[in-house]
């Protein structure tokens, strides 16, 4: 597993409405207090040492797309609003950051109206004014942020942002008043996501004077406990203290433990993992080798932690081309696949566990059931495979060729590997075609590539089921020939649409029932169409260093890097 | 290449010797240098161990058949096997500390089962191994023989007829000399294995094993070409083909009959080497996951497989990597055997 997969789609955002459970397991002791609950001065300072194999691209927050640079960004950057800095289940609320309050929301939900607080300054030492928020706003379409398109484009003046970008204004959408210190958002339609999508990086608030370009390596003046001060994506990139930052609300931006945050680039993972054990590095962002894992699990039990992810590793498949454009087809290969192999495949059951849903277990929505399964019991039991073999026959697609394709890291071609002897196995002529990790996950989304099967994951956006059945199997996420083309197995269902627009207009009135509506989605989807084999929910493997302390974990951005101590 | 280069001096050495010989000696130098080849000790074991590596590769669907009773191109993660009195899992869970990890179980060192152990998808690594150096021989011997072909047919057309025919092949051989080996492999295989190649009547698949044949052979050819150009160079303004000129024989005829007799004693010796060389360039591709493509394995491919176990399961990638030390050894003592055979006196190595 890479967690730069999570680059794919990785934003987080709360569904306001919507009252979520999630479920968390920490195999090792993880403090559930919050990073706000009561700062220990006596454990500030010192240098915190952290390793990655590469470094995760441009350092511009309203550009980068990667959960290894949106970790750092939570202690540098602030929204309006952000995500509340603590362990648990209420690191997905919502929390007022630079403004004074949640905004009044007016207009049947179309306005939002946030009080900027006064005081606070950029790491650069210029106060935040309402125009950095106006300039932000419009930087972000300027700078043709990835999802300008998608969420932003809500506010008044978007859409003719994402047409010229140049000359964007977003008048009448973003109005500010510097008398009063307010900013005013005002939507084309309600959306019940839109705070959610000013807690994450791509609403942080910036200098309104920042070029409005990708800024690469130059690190941005942010309002964070820290400011990056150098960066260089071949050896380091180094955090310090933000010598202008004050704690307004420690819930949305605590004050941090190190002195100095310092992330380096370029040993090997394995490498890595000895660093950590030797004491030379304090945490790895690269997920642990599989060779290595019952090495840490046994000798560094206490330094190692381990969370459920709401993710889900998948094979799409392309319903509009042979053979899987033959419902029985595609049955046969969900009857086929053993699940509980592909999670040994993964590092055994302590490290994912096998699925058979679209949503990830304790999500919105979610309905347990298993519509092929060895058995009849609601949790998956194991394959079918006489049946598979019977379905393929019956399907008149025995003997077709399938290709299979795969990322060429060790476990997705792994899992390749293992889903093409099993095609082989009941009946298909099946290969194998491994693809670079730059490439693949475009790559699968062309139509043109006539991609039959392959093997991907999704990561969470946010908490709501519409980040899963609505983005990955509505018409709307199906564009032919287009490498952004989400929808991976093609499958255009008007009835399905309708009923997934009814669960979205309900959840702004009945969230309990607009997620019992989900759950029914899921399983018609399954069990009328199977574009998918789940394959299995993934967990997160966190391995720190032996003098580090205070790890906490957060469901939207994982660990704060910022409150661990390491003195 | 510093290695090729001189090989390329002793190989020239060596054809101008087998011609004086030839012209001192009634008895036929291919008989006396192949004579004085059985005589050499080290090359005759060398043979030997090739050709057992060749013997036993080929013997690799016996042995997965009727010893060990499995399927090596077939996953197994759900699989157990009898050692002793107990049964044991192919895919041992961790049930230690925080339980985390799978690891493939480790060499049984019992021909029967698992003798190596097993890979990441519970395969058994000894029965690849010996499926996976068919590939390898494959791909070695058969580029190793294209290349030596298409370049001694570029590089006789280019020293004897010289002048366009000339400069055009040898700008085409200069090109491809011009980029590193690896780094040209390495571009070809990257779009090709990805794609496959498509030429208008010649089609060839993405997972072709003809397609890492083809690059290694292809990135080879000037450096057995152009020696063999400048042995023809040499040989044209000999007597023999000046006296076979002037009887009005024909292009064709001469370079039959007169130039690659001659050239012949030279392609033989570069021949060893060149296949060590593939080898190794194919088994470099392959560990890089651009050579060889799943479901075929070779011992390039089974090292890459290795890598991810290196710290649990070594064997996976030392059995492999011994078969290719043990073949590409063979094949330098071999080589080194036949141009002793072939010119007594050229004391240059042409190892790798």
């Amino acid at each position: 597993m890479s967690r730069l997969k999570s680059m794919k789609r990785w934003g987080v955002i709360l569904s306001s409405l919507a009252v979520c459970s999630f479920g968390i397991i920490a195999v090792s002791a993880s403090s559930p207090a919050g990073a706000s609950s009561g700062y220990q001065s006596k454990h500030a300072g010192g240098t915190l040492h952290l390793d990655a194999t590469a470094a995760g691209g441009t350092l511009d927050p309203q550009v980068n797309y990667t959960l290894q640079y949106w970790q750092l960004y939570q202690a540098t950057y602030d929204g309006l609003v952000s995500f509340q800095k603590v362990g648990g289940d209420p690191s997905f609320d919502v929390v007022p950051d630079l403004a004074t309050a949640m905004p009044k929301v007016t207009n049947s939900g179309k306005t939002y109206t946030f009080t900027l607080r006064k005081g606070i300054k950029f790491s650069n030492g210029k106060a935040v004014t309402v125009a950095d928020v106006l300039g932000t706003f419009q930087r972000l379409f300027k700078v043709s942020n990835p999802n300008a398109g998608s969420w932003y484009n809500d506010i008044v003046g978007g859409p003719a942002c994402v047409t010229t970008p140049a000359t964007c204004t977003l008048k009448g959408g973003v109005v500010v008043n510097a008398a009063t210190n307010s900013v005013v958002f005002n939507l084309i339609a309600p959306d019940a996501e839109f705070l959610d999508q000013l807690a994450v990086p791509f609403g942080s608030i910036l200098p309104a004077n920042t070029p409005p370009k990708d800024q690469g390596d130059t690190p941005i003046p942010g309002t964070g406990a820290y400011a990056f001060t150098s960066y260089n994506p071949n050896s380091a990139l180094i955090m310090k203290r933000n010598p202008y930052f004050k704690v307004w609300s420690a819930a949305a931006q605590p004050q941090g433990y190190p002195n100095e945050i310092e992330m380096t680039f370029g040993l090997p993972v394995e490498s890595e993992v000895t660093a950590v054990e030797n004491g030379q590095a304090d945490w790895i962002f690269d997920p642990i080798p599989a060779d290595r894992l019952s090495e840490i699990s046994t000798k560094y039990a206490s330094q190692v932690h381990v969370h459920t992810l709401t993710a889900d590793w998948y094979a799409p498949m392309n319903v509009n081309i042979a053979p899987f454009n033959n419902l029985k087809a595609r049955q046969a290969v969900n009857y086929a696949l053993n699940k509980n192999s592909l999670v040994s495949l993964y590092g055994g059951k302590e490290l994912a566990v096998p699925t058979c849903t679209i949503l990830p277990p304790a999500f919105p929505g979610y309905l347990q059931y298993c519509a092929y399964n060895s058995n009849s019991s609601s949790t998956y039991a194991g394959p079918d495979i006489a049946k598979a073999k019977a379905l393929v026959k019956a399907s008149g697609t025995l003997g077709d060729k399938v290709a299979v394709v795969a990322q060429n890291d060790p476990v997705d071609e792994s899992v390749g590997e293992y889903i093409e002897g099993v095609l082989n196995q009941i009946g298909y002529k099946a290969s194998l075609k491994p693809l670079s990790q730059n490439i693949e996950f475009n790559y699968i989304q062309n139509t043109n590539n006539k991609v039959q099967i392959s093997v991907t994951q999704w990561f969470q956006d946010y908490p709501a089921a519409s980040d899963f059945l609505k983005v990955l199997l509505n018409c709307s996420g199906f564009h032919k020939g287009s490498d952004n083309s989400i929808n991976i197995s093609g499958l255009c269902d008007k009835a399905i649409d309708t009923q997934e627009a009814t669960a979205e207009t309900l959840e702004l009135t009945n969230p309990t029932a607009a997620n019992k509506l989900w759950g029914q989605i899921d399983k018609t989807i399954m069990t009328t169409e199977a574009p998918w084999v789940p394959l299995f929910n993934p967990k997160l493997v966190d391995f720190v260093g032996k003098r580090v302390g205070n790890y906490q974990f957060s469901l939207q951005f994982y660990m704060y890097v910022d409150q661990l101590w390491v003195k | 290449m510093g290695e090729i280069e001189e090989s390329v001096s002793a190989v020239e050495a060596v054809t101008l010797n087998a011609l004086e010989r030839t012209a001192m000696d009634s008895e036929s130098p291919w008989r006396s240098s192949l004579q004085q080849l059985r005589r050499n000790r080290a090359a005759m074991i060398a043979l030997g161990v090739l050709l057992f590596m060749v013997v036993v590769t080929l013997l690799a669907p016996l042995y997965a058949h009727d010893i060990a009773h499995d399927n090596p191109f077939a996953s197994n993660l759900q699989g157990r096997i009898k050692i002793g009195n107990h049964y044991r899992s192919v895919m041992q869970a961790n049930t230690q500390g925080l339980g985390l990890g799978v690891t493939p179980i480790g060499p049984t060192w019992d021909f029967s089962k698992y003798f190596l152990g097993a890979d990441e998808l519970g395969r058994d690594v000894f029965a690849r191994m010996l499926y996976g150096g068919r590939v390898t021989l494959l791909i070695g011997f058969s580029s190793g023989l294209i290349c030596i072909v298409v370049a001694t047919v570029l590089g006789m057309l280019a020293g004897y007829f010289g002048r366009a025919t000339d400069w055009i092949i040898s700008r085409l051989l200069d090109i491809v000399w011009a980029f590193p080996i690896y780094l040209l492999a390495i571009s070809l295989s990257v779009i090709l294995v990805t794609s496959g190649l498509d030429l208008g009547i010649i089609h060839i698949g993405a997972g072709s094993l003809l397609l890492p044949i083809l690059i290694i052979a292809s990135v080879y050819v000037p450096y057995v070409a152009r020696p063999v150009r400048g042995i023809v160079f040499s040989l044209k303004e000999r007597e023999f083909i000046q006296a076979a000129i002037a009887s009005g024989a024909s292009d064709w005829h001469i370079l039959r009959k007169e130039i690659l007799p001659n050239v012949a004693p030279s392609v033989i010796v570069f021949f060893p080497l060149m296949v060590a060389l593939n080898i190794l360039t194919e088994s470099a591709l392959s560990i890089l996951g651009i050579g060889v493509q799943p479901p075929q394995a070779s011992w390039g491919t089974i090292i890459n497989d290795g890598l991810q176990l290196l710290y649990t399961r070594p064997w996976v990638a030392i059995g492999p990597g011994v078969c290719i030390v043990i073949t590409c050894v063979a094949l330098n003592i071999l080589g080194d055997g036949v141009r002793d055979a072939f010119d007594p006196r050229a004391k240059l190595r042409g190892s790798i």
